[in-house]
This record gives C-alpha cells, structure tokens and sequence, in this order.
C-alpha cells in the first residue's frame, strides 16, 4: 500500500518533469527560426554591404554591382506620406477612445479597430488600388503611402488609447480645476504625460508597416530609378528585396540578402529603442 | 470674468470623434471597394465562382476553388505546428519558467514577430527549401509515403512548405495571446490545487487550462485569421499552381498568393473583376474568423491582449 502509494507520487512527478521539458523544448523551437533568419541574413547579406549598396542606384539587368538607395530612401518617403495620414487620424481618435466616447460605443470602436488589424494587409492594396491608381490612372507613391497609412490607423489608435488611460484621474481633475479648457488639460496635460508611450505606438507603428510589401505591390509599384514626383511609381525596400529574391540572378539574390539585412536592422534598431523608451514604464507614470 | 468659450472643447470633441469614426469608415470603404470591383465578375460567374477550379485567363474561365483549398488546407497545416508549439511556450512562459528567464524569451519571441514576412519568404526560398527538400521530405516520404499526403515527387516548393512558413509567422502572435490568457487566470485556481498536492503539471492542467480553454480557443482561432491572410512569404516558397492535389508535396496557391503575383498582369477588365472578386473572398473569410476570435478573447479579459503583437 505505502508502496503503491510511493510509486504514484514518483510517477506523477516524473510525469510533471517531463511535461516542463516539453515546454521547455518547445520554447526553444519557437525562437529558433529569430537565430537561424538571423544568422544566415548576416552570413549571406553582410558580405554584399558595401558603400555602392548606399549610394548607387540598381545595376541594369545583367550588369553585376550597383544599389539600393532609391528602395532606401522610397521606404523613408512611404514612412513619411503613410505617417502624415496614419498618425494624427489614429491618435485623435485613440484620445476620443480614451477621454470622451461612452462605454458603449468605444466597446464597439475598439472591437471595430481589432478585426481591422486582423485584415490581411494585401486587401488594402486591392481597395487603394481600385481607390486611387484606377482613377488617376497610374501606380504612384501616394497610393503605397496611403495604402500603409490606412494600415496605421487602427494600430496606432488601440495604442495610443492605452496609454492615455493609464495616466491618472488627479491629473485631470488638477488641471480642470485650476480653470483649464477640457481640451488644453487633454492636450497639454494627459497627452504630455502619455507622450512616451504615444510615440512607442507611432514607432511600432513604423516599424511594422516599414517591412510591409503586399500593400506596395500594386501601389506604389516599385522603381528601377529615382522617383522624381510623388505621382510616380517608387521603390521601396521590401518591393526591391521580393523582385531581386524571386529573380534568377546570382547578383540580384546577393543584392535582396543585402537589403534584408539592412532592413531588419532597421526594423530592430526601432524596437531595441522602443524598449529603451519603455524601461522603468512601471516606475515613471506612464 | 467672462465665462471660459466652450467652442474649444466642442470643436476637440468633434474632431477626436471624426478621426475615431475612420475605423467604421475604413470597414465599409473595403467592403464597398471590393464589391464595386468585382461586381461584374460577380455576376458573370455567380457561385460558381467558388465552386470551379478552372483559372484561365486567355479563356476567361475564373474559378477559385484551388486558391480557396490551398489556402485553407496551408493555414490548417500552420495550425497544426503552431498551435501546440505555441500554446506549450505560453504554458512555459507563465507556468513553469525559472522567472529569470521569462522576460528574454518573450523579447525574443516580440522581436520574431518584427521580422518582414517578405524576409522570413527570403530566408525560406535559400536556405528552408533545400533543407526541407534534402533531409525532412524524403524522410516522411519514406515513412509516411503509402498515404497520398506524402506521395509523388519532391520539389521543395510545396504546400507544405508555405504551411511551415505560415507556422513560423503565426507562432509569435498565438503564443503572446495565449500568454496573455493565461497571466489573467487567477492565482487562487493554482493555489487551490496546489494544496491539494498536485504536481505543477497537475496544476497547470487541472486548474489553469480547463479554467483558460476559451481563451486559448480564441487565441488560435486569431492565428488563424492571420494565417489566412498571409501573403509575401506564403507566395515565395509554395509554388503558385492553381490545383487541388492530396500530396502536401506539390505546389499549392492561396487566395493572397493569386493577387499578389497576377494583380498587375491582369490584362482585361474580367480578369482583373475576378481577382478583386478573390479579394473579396479573402476579406469575407478574415474578417468572419477575427470577429469570431474578438468575441472569444473579449467575453475573457476587457485587456486587450491581441495588443501584444501586431
């Protein structure tokens, strides 16, 4: 019986062990394709770095060397074009969300905001393009800048709103008290105090539409060149890395190796600051 | 002393309710967008649309099933790796890490999240297809190849490779879903079975789990929805040919897939109505699973864990 009783007790612990390797093993599992991208991006991409890759435009077809700073700065321009509409839309409406709005109608906004972010992002080049390329008649870097400024809005707007309900009531009670407008306490007061947290979503925010490419593929098209207006065709980094990855040139693929490097960096160097912004959330206010 | 304008604050109201209102603008601008380019396709193929694998542009035959199927059967092959991966590392991250450990691997596990699919569809052509082609698929051919799922020629792009592809894209958001579903289950659950002198696995079974199950289903059920709608790293490594085949070793293609390569070769008006009309599909079928999934995860926690990952 005591024996019995004993031999249970070792297998169910037994049992316990083996269930936390299993865990264990899977946790590794799960990271491993962050090590292995990432070691086989710097072994094959960071040979092919090298000033050209900054400063030249794309080689013609067949002609080995040559660069990517047109994708370079056509992605900082998409950036620029997709902000100018994704971050104020999405922050006003994440402080609507958090300071006015009833409980009922921001359940139904905030629900609204989720399944938007769960559409996949080549829909919104479908609906850009029917939107804006077959009525102007062309692929330009507007179309791919508001393709991905659409993509912002609710991204932005479920983080902003996040942070502006962590900054505590006293705060506005203080300000309104003192006979400020509800609208200058919101703005000066609570979106002063939430501002770092404000810009950790806008950076996110960046970063993720940053590496976006289905949106771009038939809006802003890609470009072997310079774009010269923005009701042009542009290139950007993700468009150049997809057209070189599936091409059938030995250079072209050491090219899109190159440009994956640099944009993951990029894409990294945003969240690594991201954490340094958040660091000691807990302690500060927000 | 005048009293102060309320103009201000009207006016900062409106136009905060304005920019808010854009989610509900947004919904209705895909929807009616998508309907008004496919209208005509529509009503030329009528449900025969979903239900024909014909796609041929030069006769103007358009029948989207094979997308439909390779898209369904690549999302339920990402479910089945991702899914117990991911809810295994949830399970570890808040149950039974050493604490010193669980801040890294979740940083980790963010900064998969971060990486382009059009990078992960890179790394997926050069360096997991060969191996995939050299070593995993002739093993389960040999073990596995009297059924017709592992039957027939390797060619690397494959089905099931855009499945491992999807797999590792989704892993990331199921697991911080899940995590975040399990961090809300009450410490007194766990304590309760704890004096009872269970074991931790016990634990985690009996009193986190069961407790946790719904809102584990709606963690991957939300994987799912982005499954579905995967695109640039799918198309790169699954092959692009529109068939319905048993062998997971053939090439496949998927709803996204078709409008990412064919959008801009669209020549004549009907063909390009039937790849908005695919688009159509496509919304139709993400947005039903991610308001299935926010109706799961919302009745759980009004802490929007879907946040954790975007």
């Amino acid at each position: 019986m005591d024996w019995q009783r004993a031999n249970n007790r070792t297998w169910r612990k037994i049992k316990s062990a083996l269930a936390s390797g299993i865990a264990f093993i899977s946790a590794l599992l799960v990271i491993a394709p962050l090590g292995l991208v990432f070691f086989h991006l710097l072994v094959n991409g960071a040979g092919s770095i090298n000033w050209d890759f900054f400063t030249k435009l794309p080689a013609p077809v067949g002609a080995v060397g040559g660069g990517m700073v047109n994708a370079i700065v056509g992605t900082l321009e998409l950036l620029a074009l997709a902000g100018a509409l994704g971050i104020p839309v999405g922050v006003l409406g994440g402080v609507y969300l958090a300071e006015y709005g009833s409980a009922r109608i921001n359940s139904i906004l905030r629900f609204l905001a989720d399944v938007l972010n769960g559409i996949p992002s080549i829909t919104w080049g479908v609906v850009v393009y029917g939107l804006v390329v077959l009525h102007f008649k062309g692929f330009s870097a507007y179309a791919g800048g508001l393709a991905l400024g659409l993509i912002m809005i609710p991204l932005i707007l479920r983080t902003t709103e996040e942070v502006i309900l962590l900054v505590p009531n006293g705060y506005r009670e203080a300000a309104l008290a003192l006979g400020v407008a509800r609208w200058k306490t919101i703005v000066h007061i609570v979106m002063k105090t939430a501002s770092k947290g404000i810009i950790t979503g806008i950076l996110l925010a960046l970063a993720r539409i940053g590496g976006e490419t289905a949106p771009l593929l038939f809006t802003a098209f890609g470009n072997r060149f310079w774009n010269h207006s923005l009701n042009q065709p542009i290139a950007a980094l993700p468009l150049q890395i997809f057209t070189y990855a599936i091409s059938p040139y030995d250079d072209w693929h050491r090219q899109a190796w190159a440009g994956a490097l640099v944009l993951v960096s990029g894409v990294f160097c945003v969240n690594v600051l991201v954490r340094i912004l958040t660091r000691g959330r807990a302690a500060s206010v927000v | 002393m005048a009293p102060p304008s309320r103009f201000g604050d009207k006016a900062f109201e409106w136009l905060t309710l304005a920019m808010a209102l854009a989610v509900i603008v947004l919904i209705i601008l895909i929807g009616w967008q998508l309907w008004l380019g496919s209208s005509l396709a529509v009503k030329k193929f009528g449900f025969h649309f979903l239900t024909t694998s014909t796609w041929d542009p030069v006769a103007e035959q358009f029948g989207a099933l094979p997308f439909i199927y390779g898209t369904l059967v690549s999302s339920l092959i990402a479910l089945l790796i991702a899914v117990p991966l991911s809810i295994a590392t949830a399970i570890y991250l808040t149950e039974l890490a050493p604490l010193w450990m669980r801040q890294p691997i979740v940083s980790l596990i963010e900064m998969l999240a971060a990486i382009p699919s059009v990078i992960l569809g890179l790394w997926g052509i050069f360096v997991m297809i060969p191996w995939l082609r050299d070593y995993p698929f002739p093993l389960l051919k040999r073990l596995f190849g009297w059924t017709p799922f592992f039957s027939g020629p390797i060619y690397g792009t494959s089905m099931l490779a855009g499945g491992i592809i999807i797999a590792i894209m989704i892993l990331p958001i199921i697991t911080s879903v899940s995590r975040e579903i399990l961090r809300s289950v009450p410490n007194l659950q766990r304590e309760a079975a704890y004096a009872l002198g269970a074991t931790r696995w016990e634990v985690t079974r009996i009193a986190v789990l069961s407790y946790a199950k719904k809102g584990l289903f709606g963690a991957i059920i939300l994987g799912l929805g982005r499954a579905l709608g995967e695109t640039m790293a799918v198309t790169m490594v699954i092959g692009n040919t529109p068939q319905i085949a048993a062998s997971l070793f053939k090439p496949g293609y998927t709803l996204a897939s078709v409008i990412a390569n064919e959008f801009t070769e669209a020549t004549t008006d009907l063909y390009l109505q039937a790849l908005f009309e695919i688009g159509l599909v496509l919304f139709g079928l993400t947005i039903l699973v991610n308001l299935l999934a926010q109706l799961l995860l919302r009745s759980i926690t009004t802490v929007s864990a879907t946040r954790a990952v975007q």
